[in-house]
């Protein structure tokens, strides 16, 4: 079986970011960058399928400037066999990165691909469904368990109130959810080995992929502020003004 | 202007989500149809037609979409789609796993989790687990989107009667199949649909000092959940969880007890209407948020509450 996992170069999770001041996006100078958390856990995935004997291949896919190099290089410390790189303007839109996928899958004949369920910085929670739609592959969303069985993947997803079981064909698309597995860290003689794997460059002609926007963001603002309350003394008084001020009980 | 609304349900009742949804959908424009894709669903499909608002309700009710999955249904509602400028579905885990294989299928973008209409063509989402809002425009003919439902009121559930239309379009597929599904059984309310939430954070130390919560939700009549710390501590399972990367609330009293307040928990509760703080650290920033703070041991607060509520 051979997978490919996608990851997205992002501002840290720790970051607070700030509303640039003329409300074109936000301000990332200097910012620290990382894998997504959700793409860490993909590649996670992938590399314990490696392990188990039930992949043969994973290669990791970034899609945007030259900077993404550092997080292909990261996955590959933690066990991807080799990366490519689609080099693009950053922040391309869900649907023409389903697309750029898509058409990795069918030139490298891939069985599996595994994708974090949402970024952090665009919140859309989108591609790992586009993909399978444009390959006409079933998709595990939102998995925290991911089994292969019988040439069949099992996958558990989260889902609102609870769990849901069921089993795809492949090829699949997974995206992965928080609980799935923890992340390792990668060891310096991996990283120094990493430093030798192959990194494949194409762009979107390349694949023959057009990747023009279809949403313009016209205005990025700061949510309204919630100002601190006031501090209550006692239970008693919370009780009180809860219930004669706020009137919620 | 015509809108599709897909609902939201277990072939047995209509959820609440729905209700939100329709109420974006009508501050897009009308007329909203709304589409019932499951089997053996006419009570779904009935309580969808009284719901205000509603011109008609398409009922695609067979086997196949029994557990519907996404494979089949996207297929459905991509093929009604195209005679629609605008679908919608609520940004819940249903929703989320469906409308973006509709918008790929029909080759648009999707808009994810809307917490406003602008117009038409525009609309407001966050960003950045909240720290931006982000207000975007679709040239699309065919606009795909999800809505965040605690940012619309619910739309009056009964007085109407709409239309209901059995639509004969079914997608069989041998892509997936349902094996099975777990859902936790509570007596407490949902939490995304409490109106009184409690939660507990790392402050808690274990998962048996819980019961403490427990006891004041009791009294109140209130769902419970966690901070990702306390997720992630082992203290309660991850369905409790609030924050950006778990459920999304907005109840009229949220009360956080021993929450630090950390950016991704402050995105899955802040536009609760009335925020309690309880911890014993004065600096939290959970208090830089919170209507009423109070600097104390949760230990003591909690057992004070639960008799004095």
């Amino acid at each position: 079986m051979k997978i490919l996992v996608a990851v997205k170069r992002v501002v840290d999770a720790n970051v607070k970011v700030r509303v640039k001041a003329d409300n074109s996006g936000v301000d990332l100078t200097n910012a620290k960058m990382a894998i997504n958390p959700f793409c860490e856990i993909a590649v996670e995935e992938a590399i314990r399928l490696k392990e188990k004997g039930q992949a043969d291949e994973v290669i990791v896919v970034s899609i945007g400037d030259k900077a993404c190099h550092e997080q292909i290089r990261t996955a590959l410390a933690l066990g991807a066999d080799r990366g490519i790189h689609v080099e693009a303007q950053d922040g391309l839109q869900p649907l023409a990165v389903a697309k750029l996928l898509h058409a990795i899958v069918q030139r490298e004949s891939i069985d599996l691909v595994l994708v974090g369920k949402q970024s952090i910085d665009s919140d859309n929670n989108q591609v790992a469904q586009m993909l399978a739609a444009l390959g006409g592959m079933p998709q595990g969303t939102f998995a925290c368990g991911v089994e292969v069985q019988d040439g069949k993947l099992k996958v558990v997803r989260e889902i609102d109130g609870g769990e849901q079981t069921i089993l795809l064909s492949l090829p699949a698309v997974v995206s992965t959810d928080l609980r799935l597995n923890e992340p390792r860290y990668a060891s310096l003689p991996n990283i120094m080995k990493a430093k030798k794997k192959p990194i494949d460059s194409l762009t979107p002609a390349d694949l023959g992929v057009s990747v023009a926007a279809r949403l313009r963001t016209v205005s990025v603002e700061p949510p309204p502020e919630r100002s601190a309350g006031i501090k209550v003394a006692s239970v008693d008084e919370l009780i009180t003004r809860l219930k004669t001020e706020a009137k919620v009980i | 202007m015509k809108i599709l609304v897909i609902a939201e349900h277990d072939n047995l009742s209509l959820k609440p989500a729905t209700l939100s949804t329709v109420t974006a959908a009508l501050a897009i424009g009308q007329p909203v149809d709304v589409l019932v894709a499951g089997a053996a669903c006419a009570s779904v499909a009935n309580a969808a037609a009284a719901v205000a608002g509603v011109s008609r309700v398409l009922v695609a009710d067979h086997p196949a979409h029994a557990a519907q999955l996404a494979e089949s249904i996207a297929a459905l509602v991509a093929e009604i789609g195209t005679q629609y400028t605008h679908i919608l579905a609520a940004a819940t885990t249903t929703g989320k796993n469906l409308l973006p294989r509709v918008a790929a299928l029909l080759d648009v973008a999707q808009i994810s989790e809307i917490v406003a209409v602008k117009s038409a063509d525009t609309f407001v989402r966050p960003i950045y687990a909240g720290n931006a809002l982000a207000t975007v425009q679709s040239d699309d003919p065919v606009k795909v989107i999800t809505v965040r439902t605690t940012a619309f009121a619910e739309a009056a559930s009964a007085g109407n009667a709409a239309a209901v239309e059995p639509l004969n379009v079914v997608k069989e597929q041998a892509l997936s199949a349902f094996v099975g599904q777990q859902l936790s059984t509570s007596e407490r309310p949902e939490l995304t649909a409490a109106s009184v939430v409690i939660s507990g954070g790392r402050g808690m130390q274990s998962g048996e000092n819980f019961v403490l919560i427990e006891k004041v939700a009791d009294k109140l009549g209130a769902a419970i959940g966690a901070s990702r710390a306390a997720v992630d501590a082992g203290f309660v399972p991850n369905d409790m969880q609030v924050g950006q990367t778990g459920k999304i609330v907005a109840p009229e009293l949220y009360i956080a007890v021993g929450i630090s307040g950390a950016i991704q928990h402050l995105a899955g509760m802040k536009d609760s209407k009335v925020i309690v703080a309880i911890n014993k650290d004065a600096e939290a920033p959970i208090f830089q948020v919170a209507d009423y703070g109070l600097v104390d041991d949760l230990f003591k607060v909690l057992p004070e509450l639960a008799e004095k509520l």
